[in-house]
């Protein structure tokens, strides 16, 4: 073998009992190695099981089907050889940065000389100087992560997992945070001979990783697996850079026919079934007028409308798939263009825009449309919420359920086409 | 969170915190609604075992030696109010460790939770008075000598006033450890050892210290209460605040009376200052949802006590011993979850089925003395039970009336808040029934009727909860909502409906059920007073106990307990845990 595999995910499946007695499929057949020496990504869109699939490779959760190896050995527990970075930093808030750092040498019953000697050596590395007797709550988002970084690397971990940590800190800390770890990285300082990025952010991802696996959602799978040969110091403005990043876009946006079984025409939103974001009707309003305007007149690229607007997939995808679910758009091949429904949209006030949208929502959203005519077709045109969280459980988690009513009621209000109380959580036709 | 505004408003910033209802009442806190199964089996094993302890010590009880008199000499109150406190401290440690195995267990095995659960919420509806008035004479029997028999039965009669709700809000902690830092914990190996004394509870420690003070103030009620009692034959007199009271009842010394208020107005002052407001303050670093920035709450005890090198010589050994521990654990043990062999899932096991074959046995004692008892007892008993709840619903709404309104008005006013809050939840912990002889020495004077008059005695200590949770929710009105109202010019019975009273009744419900808790515990020395030989009775479920308790009827006391600890549990269940519910999601603000 001429490349060692630090890990060795086969057939690796995660379902969930559904209360109907059904399987809920999260992660479907995934097969992945880590090889020595190699940064990861896992890229996809919230829902896509990969923070899941980080967390059976942890040793946190246990796979429904296939084997995960970790150095040849299986995991049936959190493994020695890896630790983990946590999105949120999840450090103990009673304990100061030294205490935190030092915890995972503690559990392994290490002596205290060499508990203190390898935490304070871990706490210079990373750039935490000073800030040994701080207590979390004393410390900028930035430095916290930091503290998540010391603390998992202290136990020199073969294997680290990074599940977003540069997500939940703003532009400048992430950038500095992300390209502080690179040099670390670059330059041989880290005790690890892999690393694992679990991401949604696209270019986060082609910055860092050496290889990149697409994930695509309902239910979670690997959709392609991106290599990337660019040197480091990568620069985000290299054409190169740019072209992958494109490529991901339209990987992402493209939406194989077999994918999704529900979705007839391949277009999202032809079945009752179907999970629903929730999205605001003042965001969907507003990406339409920011389509709209110049320089995009109507068409933009994808990314470059994402960075424009300062979003991220997470944000941009769900408000860009609504309106093409409701014919206000058309995506293609990263690109998203304004229909002539759309553009009608945008120049109409208030009124007519809420008779657009109700119009859409009937024709193009099943659930509305069903709610709609099950209200009418009741003699007092009212049902409880139950009557169709029930029915959508059949097709989707209890918390997806919610989700999706709790949109399609958003929109629903806003068409005017239904009303909701939340008090007696019983929808009706009456608008007060 | 009370205490929190005290030092926040000692450090010049009532931040607007509304921690209060972070930590709502026990009795409302469960997820189950209507009775079950186990409920059942923890209500049998529950009277089962209160039907032993009081079979126990009616066969062993002899009748006592009267106890020498103490003399009503002021000189002798430091002393006493001292020996008043060790019982209460001695009642904590205890809960403590009942709460940290029995919560623990409760937690950790879903085989024990579903009878230790209900168990718990049976128990802390139990009137503490009723576990009184059965153990006393069962640990006068058991204890080698008289004086530690009795001492034990006190600290055991506050042990039931602190326990339950102690261990409930560790079980729910536990319960609710961030997901996050769970994985934290089982990431890195945490032994199960260190994985409770890092993660758990640490992070428990808020709510746990903030019940363990609310019930702490609500034990000094019961101490007293437990320091001077007699069941049957048995008189118990233990040198304490209580017994002083008790002599100058007997003696009709309204001085003597005078000077007890005093010497506890004193205790119950040194308690807050150095044991209530630096513990919450030193709760306060334990707190999970922290933001960066948020001052911490403070008290000058507790900051005099970190600057000292006295204590961080003290403590020093003692968190070097406590990482020694967590290496030993470490290299002792491998946490290997939900292992078969291991010897605590067997203990485990033993453990519920020693309960259950236990609760099976006790159900067996009790029916067999409930089947002796003429069918119309019962029908007394819940009776009785009827007037006293009338009587706590009427004194709730008259509390209610005159407290809602003050509260809200003082809470509107930070700085008067600030000081009014402190002062009523001090009240709240003062021991009420050290006031009754005032009262009852004016309705004897009087000649009122002890039906009426005697009720206000059940809420003189419990309204204090509705006035200062009302004003702590008054307090927390958002400034800009309170702008918004009068750029509207919203007054008048309008601001009322619209503004004041919505958002205060989360905080009003978590003061009501307090309150009304404490004054279906108090009805039990509330409908039954006297001053000198004059006895005034008010009919009563509280009376019924009382009077049980004096004829030393162990068959009637446990059926009066076992009645109020039924309408106890059935208010809570089907009035105020969903009354409660509502109001959380109808009214959260923000």
């Amino acid at each position: 073998m001429d490349v060692l595999s630090l890990l060795e995910l086969r057939g690796v499946a995660k379902s969930f009992r559904k209360p109907d007695g059904g399987e809920l499929v999260v992660l479907d057949r995934i097969d992945l190695e880590l090889r020595e020496g190699e940064i990861l990504g896992l890229l996809g869109r919230s829902g896509c099981g990969k923070s899941t699939l980080l967390r059976l490779v942890a040793g946190l959760a246990r796979p429904s089907g296939g084997t995960i190896r970790c150095l040849g050995r299986e995991v049936r527990e959190p493994p020695e050889e890896v630790a983990m970075v946590f999105q949120t930093p999840a450090l103990f808030p009673w304990l100061t940065v030294l205490e935190n750092v030092e915890l995972g040498l503690e559990a392994r019953g290490l002596p205290r000389a060499e508990i203190r000697r390898r935490a304070l050596s871990a706490i210079d590395t990373i750039g935490l100087d000073g800030f040994e007797s701080a207590y979390p709550r004393e410390l900028s988002g930035g430095m916290r992560q930091r503290v998540g970084f010391a603390r998992a690397l202290v136990v020199h971990p073969a294997i680290l997992l990074l599940d977003e940590p540069f997500s939940a800190l703003d532009v400048l800390t992430a950038e500095t945070l992300r390209s502080d770890f690179l040099d670390l990285w670059s330059d041989g300082r880290l005790p690890t001979r892999g690393v694992i990025l679990v991401t949604h952010n696209i270019e986060e991802a082609v910055a860092m990783c050496d290889r990149i696996v697409l994930f695509a959602s309902n239910p979670g799978r690997v959709a392609a697996t991106i290599p990337i040969a660019l040197p480091r110091p990568r620069d985000r403005h290299d054409p190169a850079f740019r072209d992958i990043v494109e490529r991901i876009y339209v990987e992402l946006t493209a939406r194989p026919p077999a994918a999704r079984p529900a979705t007839a025409q391949g277009l999202p939103g032809t079945g009752i079934g179907t999970i629903l974001p929730r999205v605001s009707s003042n965001l969907l309003a507003g990406f339409l007028e920011a389509l709209a305007a110049p320089p995009f007149s109507g068409t933009a690229d994808l990314p470059v409308l994402g960075e424009r607007l300062g979003m991220a997939i997470d944000d941009l995808f769900p408000i860009a798939e609504t309106l093409q679910m409701l014919r206000f758009v058309e995506i293609e091949g990263g690109d998203i263009r304004l229909t002539a429904e759309g553009r009608r949209f945008v120049a109409s006030d208030t009124d007519e825009r809420k008779a657009l949208f109700a119009r859409a929502l009937l024709a193009f959203v099943p659930l509305a449309g069903h709610i709609r005519r099950v209200l009418e077709e009741r003699p007092g045109h009212r049902a409880p919420w139950s009557r169709f969280a029930e029915e959508l459980e059949d097709h989707m988690t209890p918390a997806a359920a919610e989700q999706t009513l709790r949109a399609v009621i958003a929109w629903g209000r806003y068409g005017e086409l239904f009303s909701y109380d939340d008090a007696t959580r019983t929808f009706g036709l009456e608008n007060p | 969170m009370i205490g929190q505004g005290i030092d926040a408003g000692f450090a010049g910033c009532e931040c607007g915190r509304s921690d209060l209802r972070a930590f709502p009442p026990v009795s409302v806190a469960r997820g189950t609604g209507a009775f079950g199964l186990w409920d059942a089996l923890a209500a049998l094993l529950v009277l089962g075992v209160l039907f032993l302890l009081a079979e126990f010590g009616r066969e062993l009880a002899e009748p006592a030696p009267e106890p020498t008199p103490l003399p009503l000499d002021p000189l002798l109150l430091p002393g006493l109010a001292l020996r008043t406190t060790l019982r209460m401290l001695a009642a904590l440690a205890l809960s403590l460790l009942f709460t940290f195995t029995y919560a623990t267990w409760a937690a950790k095995s879903r085989r024990a939770e579903r009878i230790l659960l209900p168990l718990l919420d049976i128990l802390q509806s139990v009137p503490i008075l009723g576990f009184l008035s059965v153990a006393t004479t069962a640990f006068l029997a058991l204890a080698p000598g008289r004086a530690l028999g009795a001492e034990l039965a006190a600290i055991f009669a506050i042990f039931t006033s602190q326990a339950w709700n102690m261990a409930f809000s560790f079980y729910q902690s536990l319960r609710t450890v961030p997901a996050e830092l769970d994985e934290v914990a089982r990431s890195f190996r945490l032994t199960g050892w260190m994985r409770f004394w890092r993660l758990e509870v640490p992070f428990a420690m808020p709510a746990l210290v903030w019940n363990m003070m609310m019930s702490m103030s609500g034990g000094w009620f019961f101490v007293v209460a437990a320091e001077a009692i007699t069941v049957g034959e048995t008189t118990v007199v233990l040198p304490g605040i209580g017994s002083w009271i008790a002599r100058a009842i007997e003696e009709r010394d309204l001085g003597a009376v005078g000077w007890a208020l005093a010497t506890m107005a004193v205790v119950i002052f040194l308690y807050d200052r150095l044991l209530f407001r630096p513990l919450v303050a030193w709760a306060e670093r334990f707190r999970f949802e922290q933001e960066a920035g948020t001052p911490l709450d403070r008290s000058l005890v507790l900051e005099a006590l970190r600057r000292s090198r006295l204590v961080a010589l003290a403590t020093a050994p003692l968190a070097r011993a406590w990482r020694a521990g967590y290496r030993l654990s470490a290299r002792l043990a491998r946490p290997a979850a939900g292992d078969r062999n291991d010897p605590l899932v067997w203990l485990d096991r033993a453990g519920v089925l020693v309960l259950v074959l236990f609760g099976a046995y006790a159900a067996g004692t009790a029916l067999e003395t409930v089947a002796a008892f003429e069918p119309g007892e019962l029908l007394r008993a819940a009776a009785a039970g009827c007037l006293t709840l009338l009587r706590v619903v009427v004194l709730l709404v008259l509390a209610s009336l005159l407290w809602v309104p003050v509260g809200v008005w003082l809470g509107l006013r930070p700085e008067l808040a600030r000081i009014a809050r402190p002062i009523a939840q001090m009240l709240a912990a003062f021991p009420a029934n050290l006031l009754f002889p005032l009262f009852v020495s004016a309705i004897v004077a009087w000649r009122l009727d002890p039906d009426v008059w005697l009720a206000p005695l059940m809420i003189l200590g419990t309204q204090w909860y509705v006035l200062f949770n009302v004003i702590a929710g008054a307090a927390a009105i958002p400034r800009e909502l309170r702008d918004v109202a009068t750029n509207l010019r919203v007054g008048g019975w309008l601001w009322w409906r619209k503004i004041a009273l919505p958002a205060i009744v989360p905080y009003y419900l978590t003061g009501a059920i307090t309150a009304s808790g404490g004054a279906w515990n108090a009805s039990i020395v509330a409908e039954l007073a006297s001053w000198g030989g004059e006895r005034l009775e008010a009919r009563g479920l509280g009376a019924y106990i009382a009077r049980a308790t004096e004829d030393g009827d162990f068959a009637r006391i446990v059926l009066g307990v076992a009645v109020m600890s039924a309408f106890v549990v059935s208010i809570n269940r089907l009035f105020w845990r969903p009354l409660y519910r509502w109001a959380e999601a109808r009214f959260r603000l923000g």
